[in-house]
Parts: structure tokens; C-alpha cells; sequence
């Protein structure tokens, strides 16, 4: 009696649908593939919204399915972004380095172009030796490797230490944000090794590519469109079989499932390891459209901006945070970019940059007080609505 | 023989001339008696005509040693340039200008008028101002006879500043006669610190030493700490025996790395330069012959050992020094011996001094950590006055708030607010304190009346919707206050500091926030334990339906009880402003570390607050003296090591246990 997932799951294949089409839209929008029609810094941040639908997804697993508020995947994010952000700086350095030293009267030894990386990159900071958690910046498949696994590694034994103690509810949420905070300072000194506050920058060149910005963001989109993609099959995947199930269960009443048999905390760690390596995808796709990354982007109230994106869109749904994400991001965008027209009250004029997050504050309360389900819920009513014209007819 | 380096080199050279005069002065206060003023100066007259810093200090010590009467006069007429020199014979006169351009002349040593000169048969001497700061000093020794308790003072207080030789003897004989208690108090301490710099006797100097042992005081560790200056010698034969050696040091030991050593050498010319990577690139660079360096092709020269073997045949041509490695420095090292030597020259006062050192580090080190605790406390205090409010609605209530920190920035705003209507600062707090408590307690109200009473079983969706009230309010003092930092000014007679010596001190504005949360949490335990609300509260926490049927109104006391955790919340913000700037994002500081407080100490429970206040606060203290001069470190380390506690205590510090504990 097994069914595939996409049939317990329909709205996979309406996702996909909608997002290849979206994604072949835009390329034939685009300037770098298409007629120019969307400019190169907003096909940006359409990829970068993508990377943030993937990354609530993510979300959305840990919190709609799981019931675990975490308010640490933003760090995972950003740790994603800065694994590859060593790589890029790394060999962006190299060749400029490199170029300039052969420039010289003799050629370089080895350990003259990496003393001169090392005081490129790091001068800013007052050091000019490579820290050791550089090591493997020259390789970019070994980089590739630890975007996944050094979040992964650090969601693995924070939620072992956490899940095993029985850390649940509110506690659990202080806990992950306690963990975020404590990251961004380390990451703010400027022997963390990782350039403090000045951050990683330049990511948007790709080392050793001479296509225009216009041809480079296009990749990205394209590839942050696939990764939405395939996060979000994997975690319609997840969530339609028995594993899903346990997590729904876990949500519902955890103490019952652990009566049942099952090991909780297990499945816990599972789900919270697994959607920490999604959101370092996400990152390591985000930061390079970026372009620069530092400290103050994993501050915990970017989690928290994180939680509240699903929550608007709908919990429990994965399209909800697809929504919720894309729509929250593109519209504060809109906001804050100074592209909104104020409105003038005679002895006051309404500013939207600075009146933005106030609305969105309050948007925030309405939502959990009045939709508790979010914009999802309205598919909801429109599911009801025809349910019930059926039923009369 | 060795050849010597002055690391200490100021010092030593300083303490050399301080030596040179105290021992003239030794001399030719014997000597000089018969010497009158003007004698001396026709003595010394070249060095008298051209005065240079450098070379007057024997003359002016000398009139100063002299014992005259008149010597103090005449260093004061001389300082404010009113000595002249008659260029008919010499002699040096006091001058006043009696009309333009026209002079009176009296002796120095009788005070006799001479006659009036004009101004070009004269010469004045202009001493310069490292000449006038010389005659200054001298002057010092004069007026600590004078009869101004204020003047004496005074001298003192130069003298502390600049101890010199010459002063010893007259402040030694001023003693005596003192009458100012305290003034006799500070000139013997002065005396005791001036013996052990300047008297000859090494067994007087170890006898004051002994007596500052443990002593607090900077002065006296700035005396002492001269004394065990060493400086690094290097000698190929045998240790000297004539100089005070402080201990022999191997070459490639902690103190002592080769290549510092070899330096060392090096700087000494005793060894030509060690050859670095960049000396051989730059004689290859340089060595380049049409494309070729010693027939390698430059385009070979990316590999280090291909580099080394060019610059070998360079140096086998003589092209260029030969090569210097670490197996030549080594060996070159073994050849030498290195030790320090202390610049002072008697044993027993180096052994003295570092004796009393060592026990003055120890005092010093036990008072750092007593002013460490101090600060700890007000730390803690700090960081209890933040969470008490949220002692009250996370841990009683059970309430998420995460608008707590804009409590405290409200309450800190309404501090400045009140502050730029009253100028007067104690009458403003004053006024500030019940009105913050007014102000959060109805902004708490109205939350919980329009979202948190809806929300009381659902914990997580507090916490959003307590966020998005925080980033609203934030926002909302952004667009009031603007984003610059406001001043909330404390009182005056909450300046300074209560200073114990020099080691211990604390600001008053930290004992006043001690003292403040002292009374807060009297106050909490007051409410909770003696009041018809606390009463109620409890019930209502415990079990809200069997308080509702014994006529409790819910309702009323959840709106209450949030009130007044949010009403505290505004007073602490008062006194947190008082110390940090007031912005509007303020509340992004405390509220993890809020949380953290509630969660480590235990969840409903004030002691647990305290408790977790206290260990969060000295834990900082303690890891910010770890590592010091890195506070995002430290807050690092200890938000690990939050996190690490809670997997040993899930339920805090102070848990609660049986039937209290809900769940």
C-alpha cells in the first residue's frame, strides 16, 4: 500500500510548476539571458528571496512539523555563506595576488604568495597569517564540504546537548538564540579569524570567471531556483512519510510519542541537523548574490525575522513559508529601498523607512492573534468554501 | 670582556646623575661653608654665562647645599630672571629696574645696593626652562621649612612627582620639627621611599625597603621596581663577578628565543646578520644578469631550494655575504653566554627590593580580586535589576515577553524625558522613578489586555508577537528620539568613587544600583509574601480555576501582575541609563542576558533570579579578567557556558520541587 509521496503530497507538483515557470519567466526577462527587461541587481534579489523561501522551508520543517522554535537558523545560514565566502576570498586573492607578483623581477615562491594573501586578507585586521580554520580555503570541493558540515557538525552536538537534557518549548528557543548571539560576538572579534566585523567581501566575483555580473547573478538565480526546488521535493519528502508523521506527533504531544516507543530526542536531532545543512545551502547561495558577509547578518533577531516570515505565511505548510519568506522579503525590500511613496498627513509626512518596521511589528501581532494560520490559511477557506458549494450542490 | 646593553638605558643613566649629585652635595656641604653665593658663581662662571640643563645641575645644587641664607634669594631671583651680570668685571648682581632702560644693582650676599647701571653695561641671565625647572627642584628643599602648611605641601608634592637626591638631606631635617600631623606622616613616608633611591648606606636603603613590604601604594612600587631593572649583557668568557647578576639565561628558552638571541649578537656586532628569505631575494633581484641569477634562469627561481643554491654561488663569488641559517646561528650561539644584570649594584637592596615586590604583588593580587568581587556584585546587580521584571512575568506567569528590553528602554527614556524638564538631576530622578514605573506599568496593562491574555497557553506565539511589539517600539523610539545616544545624567553626589587604596575602588553610581536592587527585591518579596495581590497572584499562577472559585478575579490579577513586572522593568531602566547611553535599542543588551538570568537561576523563583544574576555576573567578571580587553570574548565563553550549565541543571539554580513545579 505504498503511495508515492507526490500523491500524498499534490502541492509539490503545483510548487514545482509555478516555480519553473517563474524561473523561465524571469530568464526571458533577464538581462543577462533574455530582453533586459528586470535589471541585473533585481534578478539579485530575486535570487536572494529564493535562498530565504529555502531557508523558511527549512524552517518551516523544524517549527511547522516539528514544533521546535529554533531561533538559530540564521546562524547555520550565515555559517553556510561564510564557508564559501573563504573559498571566494580566498582564490579572488590568489589571482590578483599572484598576477601582481609576477609582475615582480623573479617569480614568487609559494610561501610568498600566501604571506601576501594572508596580508591582503587579513591587513585589515592588524594580522597577516592565515588562522587555522583557513586550512582548506585553497579547495573548493573540501569548502563545499564543510558548508554542510561545519553548521551541520554544530547543529548535531548543540542538539544533542539540548534535546538530551529534555530543553523543550520556550526554553529550547532562548536556548537556540542564546547560541546565535553567542556565535555573532565570537564572529565580531577580530581574532575570530574571520575578519571580525569587517566581515568577508567581494564574493560576488567569481574567482577565475570573466563573465559580466549580469551572466553570474543569472547562475545564481538559476541555482538558487533549483535548490528551492529540491528542498522543497526533500522536505514534502520528509514530511509525507512515516518520519513526518513521528514529527507531527512530536509537535502534537511529545510525551505520547515517547510513550509509544519512539526516541524523540532521535528524531529531534535528525530534523534539526538535517534543516541546519539546508540553511547553509541557502546561505552558501545567498551571500555569493550578496556579495559581502559579516557578523551583524547572524545577529539573533534575523532568526527571529526568520520565524516570523513562516509564521505569516503559515505554519505547517511548506508553501506557507515559500509565501511568507518571498513575501515578507520582497515587500520589506520594497519598503525600506525608499521606493514606496510617503504620505503626507499635513503636520506629518508618514515615511516608510521609518515607519516600515513598526507596521510590520504590529503586523506581526495581528497575525498571531487574528490568522494563526497565516496567509496559508486563506487556501483553507477557498478548500472550504468550494467543499461546501459542493456539498449544496 | 662583554660588551654591555642598556636596555634599561634612561633609567640608568638618570640614577647615574641623581647619583653624582647626591654625592656632591655629600661633599661639598662639608666643603663649601666659607664659599659665598657670588663665590660659587665665579667658579662655575662659563657654565653659569652659557646655562644649559645639562651642565648647571652641580652649580644650582651646589648654592642650593650651601647652606646660606641667601641661597634660597638668590635661586628665586635667578629663576624669575632677575640676576645680572656686570660685564665690567664679572660679577653677578640681583637687578630692579629703576627707570627705562636703567638698573639697580644689590649683592647677593650682603643685600648692599651697588649703584644703578644702564642696561647696556649689563648682561641678564636667561635661564631656559630646563634651567628654571632645575632651580625649581632646588627651590623645593627651602620651602619645606616655610611657614605655610600649604606651601609644605606644596614642596611635597613636587617632590613626589619628581624625587631627586638633593632633597633627601633637607627633607631628613625637616622632619623634626614639623607640627602638621599629617604632614609629618607623608614627609617621613617621602623620606623613607627618597632613602631607598638615593642614600649611600645599603643597609638603611634594605631597612626601608623592609618597611613598605606589602604597602598598596603606586609610589612605592614606582620606587622599587627601578631597582630590578635588568638589562641583557653577553660575554664569551666567564660570568663577571663585579656585577649584581640577576640570572644567566639559555638561548632558545622561554625568556630567550635564538633568533632573539642571535639579534641580540647582531646588534652587538659580534655576529654578522642572519640571512632572511626577503635578504635573498633581494640579492637576487639585484644579481640579475640577462635573465640569469649566478647561470639559474629566472624563471626557476619560484622554488626556494633553487633560490638558496643561486644565492650560494653569489656568495662563493664573494658577490654577497655568506649564507646564515639556523644551524649558523646555533652554533654561533653556543660560543656566548647571556645574563641579566641589574642596573643597581648592591645585592642586598636588589634582594630587598625583590623580596618586597614579590609580597607587595601578592597583596596587590589579593586586593584585585576583592575589587574583581566588587565589581561582580554590581554587575550582578545590574543584571539582576534587569530580569526582576521578567522574574515576575516569565518566571511566576509564565509569560514570553520579548518586549522586556523595551520596557527598560522606555523606563530609560521617560528618566531623559523627565530629565529635560526638571534641570535639577536629583529632583528628576526622584520624579523619574515613580513616573517610569507609571509609564511601563500602563504600557504593560494595555499588552496584556490587547494580545498576551489571548495568547496564555500558546508560548511560542507570545514570543512572536511580544517580538513584533519589541521591533515596533524600537522602531517607534527610533522615529521619536532619533538614533543618537541621550544622556540620562546621575546626580552629582553620585560622582566619584569610594576609593579603599590604590588598588580597590568603586563608583558610588554602582553602590546606588546595589543598593536599589536590594530594595527591589525586598520589594518583590514584600508583594509576593505580604500583599492581598502577591497572594492572589500566586493562587492564580498555582491554579487559575480554584482561584476563580474562591472569588479571585483572574483576569484582574494576570493584568496586575504583568503590570508590575513590566512597572519594574521601567525603574530598572532608570537606573540602567544612569550608566549606559540611552537608545532605542538598549533593550537588545539585556533581554538575552535577562532570560538567561531567570532560566540559570531556576523559573519562578526570585532567589533563582538572584541566583542566576549572581553567577552570570561574576562568571563575566571572572572570564573578562581572562582575557582582558575582549568583552565579546567573554560574553562568548559565557553564553557556551550558560548553555553547557543548563545541560546539568535543565531547571536552574534554585529549582523548584514537588507541586509548585506545575507541569
Amino acid at each position: 500500500m505504498r503511495t508515492s509521496f507526490i500523491a500524498k503530497y499534490p502541492s509539490v507538483l503545483v510548487f514545482l510548476l509555478a516555480l519553473a515557470s517563474f524561473t523561465i519567466i524571469v530568464t526571458i526577462l533577464s538581462e543577462g539571458f533574455g530582453i533586459g527587461v528586470i535589471s541585473t541587481s533585481f534578478i539579485k534579489t530575486l535570487g536572494k528571496t529564493l535562498c530565504l523561501c529555502l531557508i523558511a522551508v527549512a524552517m518551516d520543517l523544524v517549527w511547522g512539523f516539528a514544533g521546535i522554535l529554533s531561533l538559530g537558523h540564521f546562524a547555520f545560514f550565515g555559517l553556510g555563506g561564510y564557508m564559501i565566502g573563504m573559498w571566494l576570498m580566498y582564490e579572488r586573492t590568489r589571482l590578483i595576488v599572484t598576477e601582481a607578483l609576477m609582475q615582480g623581477q623573479i617569480p614568487p615562491t609559494g610561501s610568498e604568495v600566501i604571506d601576501s594573501i594572508g596580508s591582503q586578507i587579513f591587513g585589515v585586521v592588524g594580522s597577516n597569517e592565515f588562522p587555522l580554520i583557513w586550512t582548506f580555503a585553497d579547495s573548493l570541493g573540501l569548502q563545499l564540504l564543510l558548508v554542510v558540515l561545519v553548521p551541520g557538525i554544530l547543529a548535531l552536538v548543540f542538539g544533542w546537548l539540548a534535546f538530551r537534557s529534555r530543553v523543550t518549548g520556550v526554553y529550547l528557543s532562548i536556548l537556540t538564540q542564546a547560541m546565535t548571539l553567542a556565535l555573532a560576538l565570537y564572529l565580531f572579534q577580530n581574532d575570530s579569524g574571520l575578519r571580525g566585523n569587517n566581515g568577508l567581501s567581494g564574493l560576488q566575483n567569481l574567482p577565475g570567471v570573466e563573465a559580466p555580473q549580469s551572466i553570474v547573478s543569472m547562475w545564481f538565480f538559476l541555482a538558487s531556483a533549483m535548490a528551492l526546488g529540491l528542498g522543497y521535493s526533500l522536505a514534502a519528502w520528509i514530511v509525507s512519510g512515516k518520519f513526518g508523521s513521528v514529527l507531527r506527533g512530536i509537535r502534537d504531544n511529545e510525551t505520547r510519542v515517547r510513550f509509544l516507543g519512539y526516541s524523540v530526542e532521535g528524531f529531534k536531532l535528525a530534523i534539526f541537523t538535517l534543516t541546519a545543512c539546508i540553511a547553509a545551502i541557502a546561505g552558501a547561495l545567498y551571500y555569493p548574490q550578496a556579495g559581502i558577509i559579516n557578523p551583524a547578518e547572524i545577529v539573533p533577531i534575523a532568526s527571529i525575522y526568520l520565524a516570523v516570515w513562516v509564521a505569516i505565511g503559515g505554519r505547517g505548510r511548506l508553501y506557507g513559508a515559500v509565501i511568507g519568506a518571498g513575501f515578507v522579503s520582497l515587500i520589506s525590500t520594497w519598503f525600506t529601498g525608499g521606493k514606496a511613496p510617503d504620505i503626507p498627513l499635513g503636520f506629518y509626512t508618514i515615511k516608510w523607512v521609518d515607519w516600515w518596521l513598526v507596521l510590520l511589528g504590529l503586523s506581526f501581532v495581528g497575525v498571531t492573534l487574528f490568522a494563526p494560520k497565516g496567509i496559508g490559511g486563506l487556501f483553507d477557506l477557498m478548500k472550504k468554501r468550494r467543499a461546501r458549494h459542493e456539498h449544496t450542490s | 670582556m662583554g660588551s654591555r646593553l642598556f636596555l634599561g638605558g634612561l633609567i640608568t643613566m638618570l640614577r647615574t646623575l641623581f647619583a653624582c649629585l647626591a654625592l656632591m652635595c655629600w661633599c661639598q656641604t662639608g666643603l663649601a661653608q666659607e664659599l659665598t653665593v657670588q663665590e660659587i658663581l665665579q667658579q662655575n662662571k662659563k657654565l653659569v654665562e652659557k646655562s644649559s640643563r645639562k651642565t648647571i645641575g652641580p652649580v644650582i645644587a651646589q648654592i642650593a647645599a650651601s647652606n646660606l641664607s641667601q641661597a634660597q634669594v638668590f635661586l628665586e631671583a635667578w629663576g624669575s630672571k632677575q640676576v645680572w651680570q656686570r660685564r665690567s668685571d664679572g660679577l653677578f648682581f640681583f637687578g630692579t629696574e629703576v627707570a627705562k632702560r636703567q638698573y639697580e644693582l644689590t649683592d647677593p650676599d650682603s643685600g648692599e645696593a651697588v649703584g644703578e647701571f644702564t642696561k647696556k653695561q649689563l648682561k641678564q641671565l636667561k635661564p631656559n626652562s630646563g634651567v628654571r625647572a632645575l632651580i625649581a627642584t632646588a627651590l623645593v628643599q627651602f620651602q619645606l621649612f616655610d611657614p605655610d602648611p600649604a606651601k609644605r605641601a606644596e614642596a611635597l608634592q613636587t617632590m613626589e612627582r619628581v624625587p631627586t637626591a638633593m632633597h633627601l638631606a633637607p627633607l631628613r631635617l625637616s622632619i623634626d620639627n614639623e607640627q602638621d600631623a599629617d604632614l609629618k606622616a607623608r614627609k617621613s613616608r617621602l623620606e623613607r621611599l627618597l632613602t631607598i633611591s638615593f642614600d649611600p648606606d645599603t643597609a638603611t636603603r634594605v631597612a626601608a625597603i623592609q618597611s613598605f613590604e606589602g604597602g598598596l601604594g603606586v609610589d612605592v612600587r614606582a620606587t622599587l621596581n627601578p631597582l630590578v631593572v635588568t638589562s641583557m649583557n653577553i660575554t664569551s668568557g666567564d660570568l663577571p663577578t663585579d656585577e649584581n647578576i640577576a640570572r644567566v639565561i639559555k638561548p632558545g628558552s622561554e625568556y630567550l628565543s635564538m633568533p632573539a638571541a642571535y639579534d641580540l649578537l647582531v646588534a652587538g656586532k659580534l655576529a654578522p646578520p642572519a640571512t632572511s628569505a626577503e635578504d635573498i631575494r633581494a640579492a637576487l633581484v639585484a644579481h640579475i644578469d640577462g635573465g640569469q641569477v649566478a647561470k639559474i634562469s629566472v624563471a626557476q627561481l619560484s622554488d626556494p631550494e633553487i633560490r638558496r643554491q643561486a644565492y650560494d654561488r653569489l656568495a662563493e663569488q664573494s658577490l654577497v655575504p655568506a649564507f646564515i641559517g639556523e644551524e649558523d646561528i646555533a652554533k654561533k650561539l653556543l660560543g656566548y653566554r647571556f645574563y641579566e644584570t641589574f642596573a643597581e649594584t648592591s645585592v642586598a637592596v636588589t634582594d630587598a627590593a625583590q623580596a618586597a615586590l614579590s609580597k607587595i604583588d601578592l597583596n596587590v593580587g589579593m586586593n584585585q580580586t576583592l575589587d574583581l568581587t566588587l565589581d561582580a556584585i554590581s554587575l550582578a546587580s545590574i543584571y539582576f535589576l534587569a530580569a526582576i521584571g521578567l522574574a515576575i512575568t516569565f518566571g511566576v506567569m509564565g509569560v514570553i515577553n520579548m518586549a522586556h528590553g523595551e520596557f527598560i528602554m522606555m523606563g530609560a527614556y521617560t528618566g531623559y524625558v523627565v530629565q529635560q524638564v526638571i534641570p535639577n538631576h536629583t529632583v528628576s530622578i526622584l520624579v523619574a522613578l515613580p513616573l517610569a514605573f507609571a509609564v511601563t506599568f500602563a504600557a504593560g496593562v494595555v499588552m496584556e489586555r490587547l494580545v498576551i491574555r489571548y495568547l496564555y497557553n500558546r508560548p511560542l506565539e507570545t514570543l512572536l508577537a511580544t517580538f513584533g511589539i519589541s521591533i515596533a517600539l524600537q522602531q517607534l523610539a527610533k522615529n521619536i528620539f532619533g538614533t543618537q545616544a541621550r544622556p540620562l545624567t546621575a546626580p552629582g553626589w553620585l560622582d566619584g568613587a569610594w576609593v579603599m587604596n590604590d588598588v580597590v575602588s568603586i563608583s558610588y553610581i554602582r553602590i546606588a544600583i546595589f543598593i536599589l536592587a536590594l530594595i527591589f527585591l525586598c520589594v518583590f518579596l514584600f508583594i509576593m509574601k505580604r500583599t492581598r495581590l502577591g497572594l492572589e497572584t500566586r493562587t492564580v499562577t498555582q491554579n487559575p480555576r480554584m482561584a476563580a472559585s474562591m472569588g479571585i478575579n483572574p483576569e484582574r490579577v494576570n493584568m496586575l501582575t504583568f503590570g508590575l513586572g513590566s512597572g519594574i522593568a521601567g525603574v530598572a531602566g532608570v537606573a540602567i541609563g544612569l550608566f549606559a547611553k540611552v537608545t532605542s535599542e538598549m533593550g537588545n543588551d539585556y533581554i538575552v542576558q535577562s532570560f538567561m538570568t531567570v532560566v540559570v537561576g531556576g523559573v519562578g523563583n526570585i532567589w533563582g533570579a538572584l541566583a542566576g544574576a549572581t553567577m552570570i555576573g561574576f562568571l563575566q567578571k571572572g572570564i573578562e579578567w581572562g582575557y582582558p580587553s575582549n568583552t565579546l570574548a567573554a560574553q562568548t565563553y559565557m553564553i557556551i557556558f550558560i548553555i553547557i550549565f543548563i545541560q546539568f541543571k535543565p531547571r536552574g539554580i534554585i529549582a523548584l520541587k514537588g507541586r509548585a513545579a506545575g507541569d
